[in-house]
C-alpha cells in the first residue's frame, strides 16, 4: 500500500484532478484514472482492492490487538484497576468482534481477492465494480463498529455482550447502551460485504478459469478459498437473520427473545452458532490454503496428495454445518442432541487431521528451506494441532461442561485463531510480499519477528490451560489474589506484550524493507522457485495480469513448464522463470473501468446504521446515498463479463513500458486503454 | 464437460456455458434459502407463543390470504409470458406483460398492507407476543422482496420505453424473473406453513 | 473429446436458441398450479382429518418442484444452478429442522 502511495506523488496532478476540478457537475463522471489517492476509491482492479483489504484488516488488527493489551495489563495482577468492570466487558467484547470480523475475515479476503484471479488465470473477478463494493461496504461496517468507541463518551458505547452476544444478556435491560445496537447493525453491513464477495468469487472460479485449469487443477488455496466462500454463502444469511431478530427486539421491542412473553432465548444460541460453527473454518480453511501453497514451494515436493487435501477441505465445509450445538453443551439441550453433536464433532477432526498429515508428507524428505514464510507454515501445522487436540476434548460432552466458560476455551480458541490463522496470514504476508509489492520482506527481521510471535503466543496462550483447569472463569474483569492465579496470569500478560512486540517488527519490517529494497537487485517475477500461475507474471503483477490467457495442462503448470523428468525420474531443469514468465508489458488490453458509485452506496449503509439508533431521518439521508448510487451504477454500462476475458487486438498505443521492478511499476501502465 | 466445451471454443466466453449473472443470481438464491429458511424457522418455533394476544386461527382470514396468493401465482405466470414475448422480439407485448406483472404484485403487496392493518385492529401489534412479532417480520420480510421486485420490474418497463430492452438484452429480463419466481416460491412456502396449516 | 465437445457445443446452442416452451404451456402450468392452489384452499373448507398436514406438504412440495422446474427452467438449465437451489434448500431444511429439534418441537404435533 505505502508504495502506490508514494508512487502517485508525483503523477497525481493527472488529468483526474483536473477534470472533476473543471466540471463540478459532473463531479461523479466515470472516473478514468489509475493513478493517484483517488483512484484507490474507485478502483475495481482485483488486486488493489485485494491491497485494500489487507491494509484495511492491518489497521484494525493493531486496534483489536491493543484491546488485548489493555485486558493483559488489567489482569496481570489480581485487583488490577487499569479498566473498569464495564470498560472491560466493551474491552473484550470489541476484541473479538474486530479480530473475528475485520481482522481475520478481510485478511482472508485479501488473499482471496489478489490470488484468486491470478491463480486461475482470469483478468479479473467476475464483477469487478461489485467487488469494490463489497470492500467499501465490509470497511463502512468496521468503522460503523468502531465508531462505537467513542460516539456517545469514549468506551461508554461499545458493545459489551460477548462477541456471541447472548440472549437475553444483550437485550436492553441487561445492556442499556447502544453498544448492542452497533453489533448488531454493524455486523449486518458486514455480512452484506461478506456475501456479495462470495457471490462473486464463487462465479470467479466456476466461470473465469483460464484455459484448461480444470477445477482439479486449481491450486489447494483457491480450492480452500472457494470453500470458504460457499461456507459463507449460506453461513451469513443465518447470522443475518439472528442480528434482524436482535435488532428489531432491541430497537422495535420485538419479542423474540422475551422469557416473560414466551420466548426462547436459546433460539439466538442457535442462529449464532449454527452460522459460528461454519465461521471458524470460514477463518481457518483460508489459513489451511496458504500453508498449502509455502510448504511445497520450500519443499521442493509437490503437495502430498492433492485431492485429498481438496475433499477434505470440501468435507470439513459440509461436515462444519452438523456440530454447531457443541458450542452449547452446557445450555441444556438434552442428551440426545448432546450426544449426536459430540460424535459429530469428534468426526470432524478425521478431515483435519489428514491435512496435517499431508503437510507433514509433503515436508517429509523435501528439501527444507526454513525461511520466514516457512516457519510460519510450520508453526500453523504445530500449533493448529495443539488447538485442534484440545478442542477434540471439548467434544466429550462431559469434560465440556467443565471446561465451558473458562481461561481452558479461551486457550483452546486462540491456539485454533492465533496459532493456526494469524500464523497462517503472516506465511501469507512473507509469501507473497515479493509479489504484489515487488520486494521481499527482511529476512533477518522477519524471522525476529516470527520468534517473538510463536513465542509469545505460547507464553499467552499456553498458560491459560492452566488458569482454565483451576477454575478461572473468561469475561471477569478482575479476580482476587490467593487462588494461584498471580502467576500465571503475569506470564500471559508477558506473553501479549511479546506478541505486539513481534507485530511491530512486522511493521518496521515493511517500511525497512521497502527503504532497502532500491539498493537490492529487482525480485523478478518468481522469488521463491514456485508452482502456481501468478508466479508467472512479474512482480508487481501489471494491471491486466496476463498478457496471454495461459494454457494449463497440469496440476503445478508453472513448475512443470520450468522443471522436468529425466529419464531416472530424477527432476532436471529446462527453462529458467525469467524466460517461462509472462513480461505484463502488453498495453492494449481492455480492462473493467473505475467507478464511483461502489463507494456511494456503500456510504449509505452505515448512514442507515446511525439513523436506525438515533434518528430515523439519517435513514433517509443513507437511503439516499444507496439509491442514488444503485441508479448511477445501472446508468453505467453494464459490466459486459466478457470484457475481463475479450482480448481486442487492437494496435496498441506504444505506452510507456518502464520495465524497472521497482515498485513504481504498478502505474506503468497508465496507457492501457479503459472500458468506455 | 465444462472443459470439453471449454476446448472446442476458440475465445470460451466462461468456462460453464452460462453467464456469469445467471450463476451469480442462482449462488444468490441459494444463498436466500437459509435467509427464509431462518425466519421461517422462528415462525414455527413461535407460533403458538401468543402471550395472551390473538393467535393465529382467530385473525387469519384464509379466504382472502388465497386470493393474494392466486394473484402472486399469476403473476409468475405474467413474468414468463414478458420474457417468452422479449425472446420473439415482441418489446410491446414485453412491456405490457412486464407492467401486468408489476401490477399484480403491487395487488399483492396491497392485500399484505390491508391484512396487516386488518390484524392490527383485532389487537394484534408487532410487539404483542412472539408469534406476532415472528409473523410479522416473516410475511413483512417477504413483502419488502416483492416490493424490490416491483421496482426492479419498473426500471424494466423505463428503460423498454426508452427502447433500450430489446431480444439482446432478454437475459436481463430473465434474471429479474428468476428472483419474481423465488420469491413466488417462498410465498407457496409461506403460504401453505404459515396460513394452511394453522 | 472432441465429439463430446461438439455435442456439447450443439447443447449449449441448442438451450440458447430454441429449446424455450410455448405461451401456451406456460399457461398451461400455471393451470396445474392454480389447480393444486385451489386444493390447498379446500382443506381450510373441508375437514381432512390428519392427512391435513402430510397432504398439504405434498402439495406445497409438488408446487416449489413445478415452479421451479417450468418458470425457473431449471429443467432446461445445466445441473449446477439445480444443484445451489437444491443445495441451498436441503442445507437450510437440516440444520433448521435439527434446530426445532432440539426445541422439541415436533412434540406439539399428533403424528
Amino acid at each position: 500500500m505505502a508504495i502506490t502511495e508514494e508512487a502517485t506523488k508525483e503523477l497525481t496532478k493527472g488529468d483526474a484532478v483536473a477534470a472533476t476540478v473543471e466540471q463540478p457537475l459532473g463531479i461523479l463522471t466515470r472516473p478514468t484514472s489509475t493513478k493517484g489517492w483517488k483512484s484507490w476509491l474507485t478502483t475495481v482492479d482485483h488486486k488493489r482492492i485485494g491491497i485494500l483489504y489487507g491494509g484495511a484488516a492491518l489497521l484494525f488488527f493493531v486496534l483489536g490487538g491493543l484491546e488485548a493489551l489493555a485486558m493483559r495489563i488489567q489482569l496481570a495482577t489480581p485487583n488490577g484497576t487499569f479498566l473498569s468492570a464495564e470498560t472491560y466487558n466493551q474491552v473484550f467484547t470489541m476484541h473479538g468482534v474486530t479480530m473475528i470480523f475485520l481482522v481475520a475475515m478481510p485478511m482472508a479476503a485479501a488473499f482471496a481477492n489478489y490470488l484468486i484471479p491470478l491463480q486461475i488465470g482470469a483478468r479479473d473477478v467476475a464483477f469487478p465494480r461489485l467487488n469494490a463494493l463489497s470492500f467499501w461496504i465490509f470497511l463502512g461496517g468496521g468503522l460503523f463498529l468502531v465508531s462505537s468507541q467513542f460516539i456517545g463518551g469514549w468506551w461508554s458505547n461499545a458493545p459489551d455482550c460477548g462477541w456471541f452476544c447472548y440472549q437475553p444478556n444483550g437485550g436492553v435491560i441487561f445492556s442499556p447502551s447502544r453498544g448492542v445496537d452497533y453489533y448488531a447493525i454493524g455486523l449486518q453491513i458486514t455480512g452484506i460485504a461478506s456475501l456479495i464477495s462470495a457471490v462473486n468469487l464463487i462465479v470467479t472460479c466456476l466461470n473465469m478459469r483460464t484455459r484448461g485449469m480444470s477445477m482439479f487443477r486449481m491450486p489447494v488455496l483457491t480450492w480452500m478459498l472457494l470453500v470458504t466462500q460457499f461456507l459463507l454463502l449460506f453461513a451469513i444469511p443465518v447470522i443475518t437473520v439472528g442480528l434482524f431478530l436482535l435488532m428489531f427486539a432491541r430497537l422495535f421491542d420485538a419479542q423474540f427473545f422475551n422469557v416473560a412473553a414466551g420466548a426462547e432465548p436459546l433460539l439466538w444460541q442457535h442462529l449464532f452458532w449454527i452460522f459460528g460453527h461454519p465461521e471458524v473454518y470460514i477463518l481457518v480453511l483460508p489459513a489451511f490454503g496458504i500453508v498449502s501453497e509455502v510448504i511445497p514451494t520450500f519443499s521442493r515436493k509437490p503437495i502430498f496428495g492433492y485431492s485429498f487435501m481438496v475433499f477434505s477441505g470440501i468435507a470439513i465445509g459440509f461436515m462444519g454445518w452438523g456440530v454447531w450445538a457443541h458450542h452449547m453443551f452446557a445450555s441444556g439441550l438434552g442428551p440426545i442432541s448432546v450426544a449426536a453433536f459430540s460424535l459429530s464433532t469428534m468426526f470432524i477432526a478425521v478431515p483435519t487431521g489428514v491435512k496435517i498429515l499431508n503437510w507433514l508428507a509433503t515436508m517429509w524428505g523435501g528439501k527444507l528451506t526454513f525461511n520466514t514464510p516457512m516457519l510460519f507454515a510450520v508453526a500453523v501445522v504445530s500449533m493448529f494441532t495443539i488447538g485442534g487436540l484440545s478442542g477434540v476434548t471439548h467434544a466429550m460432552a462431559a469434560v465440556d461442561t467443565q471446561q465451558t466458560d473458562t481461561y481452558y476455551i479461551v486457550a483452546h480458541f486462540h491456539y485454533v485463531v492465533f496459532g493456526g490463522i494469524i500464523n497462517g496470514l503472516f506465511a501469507g504476508f512473507y509469501f507473497w510480499w515479493p509479489k504484489v509489492f515487488g520486494y521481499k520482506l527482511n529476512e533477518k527481521l522477519g524471522k525476529t519477528n516470527f520468534w517473538l510471535m510463536i513465542i509469545g503466543m505460547n507464553l499467552t496462550f499456553g498458560p491459560m490451560h492452566i488458569l482454565g483447569l483451576q477454575g478461572m472463569s473468561r469475561r471477569y474483569y478482575t479476580y482476587s489474589g490467593g487462588y494461584g492465579f498471580e502467576l500465571w496470569n503475569m506470564v500471559v500478560s508477558i506473553g501479549a506484550f511479546t506478541i505486539a512486540l513481534g507485530v511491530l517488527t512486522f511493521i518496521i519490517n515493511i517500511f525497512y524493507s521497502k527503504r532497502k529494497a532500491a539498493e537490492l537487485p529487482p525480485v523478478g517475477p518468481d522469488p521463491w522457485d514456485s508452482r502456481s500461475l501468478e508466479w508467472m507474471i512479474s512482480s508487481p503483477p501489471p494491471d491486466h495480469n496476463f498478457d496471454e490467457p495461459i494454457d494449463v495442462h497440469g496440476l503445478d503448470e508453472f513448475w512443470h513448464r520450468k522443471y522436468g523428468y529425466d529419464d531416472d525420474g530424477k527432476v532436471i531443469a529446462f527453462a529458467t522463470a525469467a524466460e517461462v514468465a509472462q513480461t505484463g508489458d502488453r498495453t492494449d488490453v481492455h480492462l473493467p473501468s473505475p467507478s464511483y458509485w461502489p463507494i456511494v452506496v456503500a456510504t449509505g449503509l452505515p448512514i442507515i446504521g446511525y439513523g436506525l439508533i438515533y434518528s430515523l431521518w439519517l435513514c433517509v439521508v443513507g437511503g439516499l446515498f444507496v439509491v442514488t448510487g444503485l441508479f448511477g451504477w445501472a446508468q453505467e454500462p453494464a459490466d459486459d463479463p466478457n470484457a475481463v476475458h475479450d482480448d481486442h487486438d487492437e494496435p496498441g498505443d506504444d505506452g510507456d513500458d518502464a520495465q524497472g521492478a521497482s515498485a513504481l511499476e504498478q502505474s506503468s501502465t497508465e496507457e492501457m486503454s479503459v472500458d468506455g | 464437460m465444462a472443459e470439453a466445451a471449454l476446448d472446442a471454443h476458440e475465445h470460451p466466453e466462461t468456462n460453464t456455458g452460462m453467464s456469469n449473472s445467471k450463476l451469480a443470481l442462482w449462488v444468490f438464491l441459494g444463498s436466500e434459502c437459509l435467509l427464509f429458511g431462518g425466519l421461517i424457522s422462528t415462525y414455527l418455533l413461535y407460533r403458538n407463543e401468543t402471550n395472551g394476544g390473538p393467535t393465529a386461527s382467530d385473525v387469519f382470514e384464509i379466504p382472502f390470504t388465497s386470493v393474494s396468493s392466486f394473484v402472486l401465482l399469476l403473476s409468475s405466470l405474467t413474468m414468463v409470458l414478458a420474457l417468452s414475448a422479449l425472446r420473439r422480439g415482441d418489446e410491446t407485448r414485453n412491456r405490457i406483460w412486464l407492467l401486468t406483472t408489476a401490477m399484480l404484485g403491487a395487488v399483492f403487496v396491497g392485500g399484505q398492507v390491508y391484512e396487516f392493518t386488518a390484524f392490527l385492529r383485532e389487537g394484534l401489534g408487532f410487539t404483542t407476543s412472539p408469534f406476532s412479532s415472528a409473523f410479522y417480520t416473516l410475511t413483512g420480510f417477504h413483502g419488502v422482496h416483492v416490493s424490490v421486485g416491483i421496482v426492479m420490474l419498473m426500471s424494466l418497463v423505463v428503460v423498454s420505453l426508452k427502447g433500450d430492452l430489446s431480444k439482446e438484452r432478454a437475459e436481463t429480463v430473465e434474471l429479474i424473473g428468476l428472483y419474481w419466481h423465488f420469491v413466488d416460491v417462498v410465498w407457496i412456502f409461506i403460504f401453505t406453513v404459515v396460513y394452511l396449516t394453522v | 473429446m472432441t465429439e463430446t465437445a461438439t455435442t456439447v457445443e450443439a447443447e449449449v446452442e441448442r438451450h440458447d436458441e430454441h429449446d424455450h416452451p410455448s405461451d401456451r404451456s406456460y399457461v398451461g402450468v400455471a393451470a396445474v398450479l392454480g389447480l393444486i392452489t385451489a386444493a390447498e384452499v379446500l382443506t381450510y373448507f373441508f375437514d381432512v382429518g390428519p392427512f391435513l398436514i402430510p397432504a398439504l406438504m405434498v402439495m406445497m412440495t409438488a408446487k416449489f418442484f413445478i415452479v421451479a422446474a417450468y418458470f425457473m427452467h431449471l429443467k432446461q438449465d445445466i445441473p449446477l444452478f439445480s444443484g445451489f437451489f437444491v443445495g441451498g434448500i436441503a442445507l437450510a431444511s437440516i440444520v433448521y429442522i435439527t434446530m426445532l429439534t432440539t426445541f422439541e418441537f415436533w412434540d406439539s404435533f399428533d403424528f
